[in-house]
């Protein structure tokens, strides 16, 4: 009998569409489509209000993924890839969405899209990514006014979260919760390079460290691996955090702990999003400031609909 | 904008930022460049923005501690010839180098 093969780092793929809204009632329909190098998100968005969204995960093919995420959003909703005025990508693998008529760049996609998603009050937006993270300052507007991007390798990022979990043999979502679970806050792993944090992490098993103590070390050393480029880029209130490594609080709380500033809360912006239990998100930020731009620039002129039905 | 092209690793901070309030496309910057760093074109990270903008060449940006060596910026009486170019005063560059070349 074949024995099973558990994959921890296998995250849980989602889709969701508002019940709310009627698109043929709608008179423009964007997308976005954020082509990252770990999991891939598309949003519609109609008339200015989130409509729907997929996340799912970047296979090796960046074209296949993009349609596979904007299909797993159309999904059941009667909508096609025609009925769309304007399609943006972004991300990493943003030259790869073949239904995009223009690409943007994630840095500036983030910014648009948490400000919609946490109001014109954030100033400092932190996107974790799966394979780098990008220190970002905006305005009430959300444009751009400063940013910086580690890209150099993916220390301390989603892959190397995913990495880790496999190594260690906990399921990627459970990291956060039993990460708290220790007598006393062990010190962290002395490298976020992953194939070093890999060994160290070996060791520690080998040594007989309890599992949560190694889960602490290393959510602490990737937390202090990104508060070192928010210092450089200076912390600005109200600040939030974008992208996968957002929903695990493992990195979250001792992130905060180190820089002393707390995060935004996560709900939405706008009140009406949280009392029809609109589910949120901090992966689909990226693809879903790609969409509010396509809105943009059509409703500037800027651009012409690219409908076909 | 401050946009801070390159990165930083545990020798230090590697950016090439240009300030994008200041540029005004000019493209001199470009033409003084030794590596072929800088390029003028579209913003980037401001889908709004009309005017060109100065910008790093894409495929420089994860090596730039090593393009901008050569000029040694933050080194001595000598600022880097991009620096020198830009009449609105728009390019400058992170410690790194002057770490490494600075008295």
């Amino acid at each position: 009998m074949a024995e099973e093969v558990r994959e921890f780092w296998r995250w849980p793929e989602s889709r969701w569409a508002n019940p709310d809204i009627d698109w043929k009632q709608g008179k423009i329909i964007t997308s976005g489509v954020d082509v990252g190098s770990v999991s891939t998100q598309a949003v519609i968005v109609v008339d200015g209000e989130l409509y729907a969204f997929s996340s799912t995960r970047t296979g090796s093919d960046s074209p296949d993924s993009a349609l596979k995420g904007l299909n797993m959003a159309l999904e059941g909703t009667g909508m096609t890839a025609d009925n769309i005025d304007y399609c943006i990508g972004t991300g990493y693998g943003r030259v790869n969405v073949p239904m995009a008529q223009q690409t943007i760049t994630e840095i500036a996609c983030h910014a648009r899209g948490a400000n919609f998603v946490y109001g014109p009050g954030v100033r400092t937006v932190m996107d974790m990514g799966g394979q780098d993270c990008k220190a970002i300052r905006c305005d009430e507007r959300g444009k751009v006014i400063k940013f910086m991007m580690n890209d150099k390798c993916a220390a301390g990022t989603g892959r190397g979260m995913e990495v880790f979990a496999d190594l260690i043999g906990v399921p990627v979502w459970e990291i956060g919760p039993r990460s708290f679970q220790v007598e006393k806050e062990p010190p962290m792993i002395s490298s976020t390079c992953v194939v070093f944090a890999k060994s160290e992490v070996v060791g520690l098993l080998e040594e007989g460290e309890p599992e949560n103590d190694i889960i602490a070390a290393y959510c602490a050393a990737m937390a202090h691996r990104i508060v070192e480029l928010l210092n450089r880029l200076g912390i600005e209130k109200e600040f939030a955090i974008t992208g996968g490594i957002a929903k695990n609080e493992g990195v979250v709380k001792r992130l905060e702990n180190e820089t002393g500033v707390k995060t935004m809360e996560k709900v939405w912006y706008n009140p009406e999003y949280n009392s029809r239990g609109y589910p949120f998100d901090t992966q689909i930020i990226g693809a879903l400031g790609a969409a509010l731009f396509a809105m943009a620039l059509l409703e500037r002129g800027r651009v012409k609909s690219a409908r076909k039905a | 904008m401050l946009a801070n092209y390159g990165f930083k690793d545990g020798s230090g901070d590697w950016f090439l930022v240009i300030d994008t309030d200041k540029c005004d496309g000019c493209g001199k910057c470009v033409a003084v460049c030794p590596a072929n760093v800088l390029e003028v074109g579209s913003d980037d990270y401001d889908p709004f923005r009309e005017e060109p903008v100065a910008k790093v060449r894409e495929e420089e940006r994860k090596k730039i501690r090593y393009s901008c060596a050569s000029c040694r910026p933050g080194y001595g009486e000598k600022p880097a010839p991009c620096v020198v170019a830009c009449e609105p005063g728009a390019i400058s560059h992170s410690e790194g180098w002057k770490l490494l070349y600075g008295k």
